[in-house]
């Protein structure tokens, strides 16, 4: 049973879905999926026990040894990333079916369940798995569910959104296709393991060089680094409100999952840093990426757009720790890919219960609902001083560690723009917490009132944990930064 | 094991009071939960004194988030001083808070008790934080609650002092005090507060300037100018606040973590070297004279008691950068013996407008017949402000003006000086008028009528505590030469 | 030269008119055939680079040494599923888009959303005037 533990934990949703699919009571779909959903957060807790100290877990698909069979790879960045994608999906899979009962007529609902199962299996998928080809083939069963998804919406604006979205995914994941076949072309391995012994010895080969742009470009149209997310910020404001929640703490997470796992195992950190100089790409246009998107972001009316852009400028962060190819780096990069699909999916479920009382996400309409929903707008301003990074929460802890690279690096002014950066993010999140507890409420919201306890808990879960993550970060920065040290080679 | 419980305790009574009170429907229940657990915080610290005194530090460590950096308590001399003094002031605000609030008719009240009980356990924290990280940990919830206090009365005029008041002290702390923060930990890899300081090997003297400079002005609690607006603009809050939180919990905390950096992360030697204090001692020497002229132009009397506390707190600031042991003492003095003084003042200020609604200076001609003992508490609450024997100030101006000496600038003795000459002149002008010009004729009615006894004890007890202090100034001093200002011998 | 990597060659060509029908044009179905072309360029490329050349089907028999790869066959049968997932997918979205909108045109689409938005805050102005 603990040995199956690799397979099961993927098998969990995946199996959960096509069994939704058939049942017509979305009542009792629902109830599945969240059974389902539950036993693979145990199932990827007890992994990162397993895995919990530096031990990695390899297991073979079948019984297929590789490099013929596939294998499923499990060290703690992954298991980390599994309790991320299983933990959050749950949580939000939870909320789901009072999300849904207003959205759309029931009879659809166990659709919906489906469709949210398969996406959150493929996200397992990508990230256990110990072979190229595989990783591509579940990003686009991601990125299929997430289009379908997204396109749910009620507006009809998300259904251009998710057009938009569908063909921008799909010219990156050919991209990372491209690179694969490439790579494969050049050392006749799909296995990650084996194309990271291999590929050194070709490390001149213009070929794999041509391979790692493709893939730069292919997987950085995924995880939508700044100028290519393009696609996002639609996606997130059409979405269905809950939806939202889960695409914004984990898609574009696990894709970020999947650049660190090439760019340091599979090409390995003497190719991409030393020959390709994948930093000096990427820092400049971290940066750039953190303030076009959070000086957008102070400017937006709309509170779902605003946290969207919110997220393009999150995600610089993580693309500059990577960037700066240090330990303290890195560990803030995996620390905050963490820390910030928990805040961010907070913060879009509280919208969401919002969003589910006003019918609307205009900042406008928020005010005064800080008396009207204190509970929701308390959980909210938790977050948002996550978001934000006041100490004991734990965007505190992330950006601390990126703060320290930098100044590692003896870069002081890049810590001062990052300092700077964060006032842009006082800016925004006191913006929405200003007229939510300070502004009268208008007329027509006078009679308010709280959502229901089955949504309000896992708003505060989400609140909870990031206070708890800011104080214990044994999970979050401990793991981050044993897997940094990992990833780079160092203190081994 | 036990002394750490008593540490802790600190932090979780007050903590426990505000959210026990939160709960009551009844004012008065309310009320006496407010003031038992403001004396019972106070005993606490109280018992911290005998190990301090022994030469412990009793310490606990309640989290450790990165490496290297915990986030612990630990007491030092100069932590346990500030604490006494907040500690011991929130019994008599309390009181005073009672009478005020309901004289005035307040709404919200138990929310405004509350955030009190909240910034207690802030200022409790930032007077026993370990190291830098606590402190600037206590230092944004101490900004955070008491940020419903500057906005209590909810109109338009005091969420505009609120939106300053909290994009001031928020600009500056996550601006500079946090960058100042990080870059220490990344030449130093601690944060922790050491006697002797931790940065010694470790900097440049140019670092050093800006690093100083950098927590000088991040500091924005202490009020250090260009970034001292916030404090008159959150005088809009009720006088109560005014009182404990402009004038002692929160400036204090201010001026407080500027010396605790002085003495415990860069040590007096190193900015006595390097000069690094060079900055911050001219601008806080400008910001003192500067301060003193703004305030004399001042009619209102709240704005007139913010611009002679952004004064004041220069003092200390002064006294810090001098990096003499003279100076040390002399801030350390100036924290308490201002924090006596001020609050004095406010409670004074408060008692005004709740017996007459007036607030503007011009109006309180006469007066002091009609109020003799807040007017004749106001006059010795300003001549220990003003430093004049036999009052508790006049310890911490001599110490300070000692230092200045010592360390052979002249030009401040100079500025102490003047400053002091300025503080008579928009001081004494208050009491005076209020007993010697003559009152409005609109026929009002002569005979006392004071404020409500439970505004005027308090005020008259503090009054009467910047004379004690400066009976026990030697004890005091005694106290502070506890700090230890050099690494100890090997 | 060019006759020796002819397929390469195709591909090249397939996949550059693929982008450039993706990017230029503004007809949603038409953007979905583009994508088609591109997709369709990779399938190639992936078929190619498993033939050896003089070799066989990968069936052990005598008298044949040379084996093609079998696997990139296999790899590109995952991903032709994963193109016709995604060409249904983009149609169905096609479809719905042109209930909403009535139209598939990008320009018309998006000169519908922007009258769309300023007719929202139009009213949202109205509102708070209003209260």
């Amino acid at each position: 049973m603990i040995y199956q533990l690799p397979a099961i934990v993927l098998l969990l949703t995946l199996l959960a879905a096509p069994i939704c699919s058939m049942i017509r009571n979305g009542d009792i779909a629902w109830k599945l999926a969240v059974i389902a959903a539950w036993l693979s957060v145990a199932a990827s807790m007890a992994l990162m026990h397993q895995v919990w100290g530096g031990n990695e877990i390899s297991y073979h698909m079948g019984g297929w040894p590789p490099p013929w069979g596939i294998e499923v790879r499990i060290d703690e960045l992954s298991a980390l990333v599994l309790i991320l994608v299983t933990l959050f999906g749950s949580l939000v899979i939870t909320v789901l079916r009072e999300s849904l009962r207003t959205a759309m007529r029931s009879h659809r609902h166990s659709l919906y369940y489906t469709t949210f199962l398969l996406c959150m299996a493929s996200l397992i998928g990508i990230t256990i798995t110990g072979d190229a080809f595989n990783v591509f083939v579940f990003l686009e069963i991601s990125s299929l569910s997430t289009y379908a998804l997204i396109a749910r919406g009620r507006d009809r604006r998300a259904l251009t959104a998710a057009f938009r979205y569908l063909i921008m995914g799909t010219i990156g994941a050919t991209f990372i296709l491209i690179a694969i076949g490439f790579m494969y072309m050049v050392t006749g391995t799909l296995n990650m393991a084996d194309l990271a012994v291999r590929l050194p010895e070709h490390a001149d080969n213009r070929v794999v060089q041509a391979s790692f742009a493709f893939f730069i470009v292919g997987i950085a149209l995924k995880i939508a680094i700044f100028p290519l997310h393009y696609w996002l910020p639609n996606a997130y404001t059409y979405a269905p409100k809950a939806t939202t929640a889960f695409l914004a703490a984990t898609a574009t997470k696990v894709s970020l999952y999947v650049m660190i796992r090439f760019i340091f195992d599979v090409y390995g950190v003497e190719f991409s840093f030393k020959q390709m100089h994948i930093d000096a790409l990427l820092l400049p246009l971290s940066v750039a990426g953190i303030f076009i998107a959070s000086l957008i972001a102070v400017f937006q009316s709309d509170v779902k757009r605003l946290l969207a852009w919110s997220s393009v400028a999150q995600l610089g962060y993580m693309s500059l720790g990577i960037a700066m190819v240090n330990v303290a780096g890195l560990t803030a990069t995996v620390t905050h890919m963490f820390n910030h699909a928990m805040i961010k999916a907070g913060l879009f479920l509280c919208l969401a219960a919002m969003i589910y009382r006003l019918n609307s996400s205009h900042i406008k309409d928020l005010a005064g609902i800080g008396r009207s929903m204190p509970l929701t707008t308390g959980a909210f301003a938790v977050l948002g001083a996550g978001l934000v990074g006041i100490p004991l929460t734990a965007g505190f802890v992330s950006k601390w560690y990126l703060i320290n690279a930098a100044l590692e690096n003896g870069w002081v002014i890049l810590a001062v723009m990052l300092i700077i950066s964060s006032l842009m993010a006082v800016a925004y999140i006191g913006k929405i917490i200003d007229v939510a507890y300070f502004k009268p409420a208008p007329a027509q919201h006078k009679d308010v009132k709280e959502v229901a306890t089955s949504i309000l808990i896992p708003c505060w879960i989400f609140a909870l944990l990031t206070i708890y993550f800011g104080i214990d970060t044994r999970l979050t920065a401990g793991v981050a930064g044993r897997v940094a040290e990992t990833l780079l080679g160092v203190g081994l | 094991m036990n002394e750490s419980i008593l540490l802790l305790s600190t932090l979780i009574v007050p903590l426990a009071g505000g959210l026990l009170l939160s709960l009551q429907s009844s004012a008065n229940t309310r009320d006496a939960i407010s003031l038992v657990t403001a004396s019972i915080l106070f005993l606490l610290v109280l018992c911290i004194y005998p190990y301090v005194l022994n030469g412990d530090a009793p310490g606990i460590i309640l989290a450790k988030p990165i490496e290297g950096v915990s986030f612990a308590l630990q007491v030092e001399p100069l932590g346990l001083m500030f604490a006494t003094i907040a500690s011991g002031l929130w019994i008599l605000t309390t009181i005073y808070g009672m009478g005020y609030m309901r004289g005035a008719n307040e709404p919200n009240q138990t929310r405004f008790f509350f955030c009190f009980a909240l910034s207690i356990t802030a200022v409790m924290g930032i007077a026993f934080a370990s190291n830098l990280l606590t402190l600037f940990v206590f230092y944004e919830m101490l900004t955070l609650a008491t940020f419903p206090l500057v906005t209590h009365k909810g109109n338009e005029e005091a969420r505009r002092g609120g939106r300053t008041y909290l994009g001031i002290l928020l600009f500056t702390s996550i601006g500079f005090l946090l960058l100042a923060t990080l870059w220490t930990y990344s030449l130093t890899g601690t944060l922790d507060f050491r006697a002797g300081g931790i940065l010694a090997d470790n900097v440049t003297p140019t670092t050093a300037i800006i690093l100083l400079t950098l927590f000088a002005f991040g500091t924005g609690k202490a009020a250090l100018m260009p970034f001292h607006r916030w404090l008159p603009a959150a005088m809009v809050a009720p006088t109560p606040v005014s009182a404990l939180l402009h004038a002692v919990a929160v400036v204090k905390a201010g001026v407080f973590t500027i010396l605790k950096i002085s003495i415990y992360i860069f040590g007096i030697d190193l900015i006595a070297e390097t000069g690094a204090g060079t900055i911050a001692l001219w601008v806080a020497t400008f910001t003192l004279t500067a301060a003193s002229f703004i305030a004399l132009t001042k009619d209102n009397l709240k704005a007139r008691l913010a611009y002679s506390t952004v004064g004041q707190l220069s003092y200390v600031i002064v006294g810090a950068m001098l990096a003499n042991a003279a100076g040390i003492i002399g801030a350390a003095m100036q924290i308490a013996m201002h924090a006596m003084g001020k609050i004095t003042l406010f409670f004074c200020a408060g008692a005004i407008y709740i017996a007459t609604k007036k607030t503007q200076i011009s109006d309180m001609r006469g007066l002091g017949y009609k109020m003799p003992f807040t007017f004749a508490a106001f006059f010795i609450g300003s001549l220990s402000i003003i430093g004049l024997p036999p009052l508790g100030g006049s310890w911490a101006k001599w110490h300070l003006l000692m230092g200045s000496i010592d360390a052979t600038q002249w030009i401040i003795v100079g500025a102490l000086l003047l400053s002091s000459l300025l503080n008579i002149a928009y001081l004494i002008p208050v009491a005076a008028r209020a007993f010697y010009a003559a009152p409005d004729s609109n026929g009002q009615p002569h005979g006392i009528s004071e404020a409500p006894m439970l505004c005027v004890v308090p005020l008259c007890i503090t009054a009467a505590g910047t004379i004690l202090l400066f009976f026990f100034g030697d004890a005091l001093n005694d106290f502070i030469s506890l700090i230890p200002l050099r690494a100890p011998a090997q | 030269m060019i006759a020796g990597l002819f397929n390469y060659w195709v591909v090249i060509i397939l996949m550059m008119a693929g982008l450039y029908i993706v990017m230029s044009s503004r007809h949603l179905v038409k953007k979905i055939i583009g994508l088609n072309v591109f997709q369709t360029s990779v399938f190639l490329l992936f078929i190619s680079m498993g033939k050896i050349s003089g070799g066989t089907a990968p069936i052990i028999a005598d008298g044949f040494t040379a084996y093609s790869n079998p696997l990139t066959h296999v790899l590109i049968l995952t991903a032709i599923v994963v193109g016709v997932a995604t060409t249904a997918l983009g149609l169905a979205i096609t479809v719905r888009i042109y209930e909403a909108y009535d139209t598939v045109d990008e320009d018309d689409i998006a000169e519908m959303d922007i009258e769309n938005e300023n007719k929202e805050t139009a009213v949202s102005t109205v509102v708070a005037k209003n209260t």
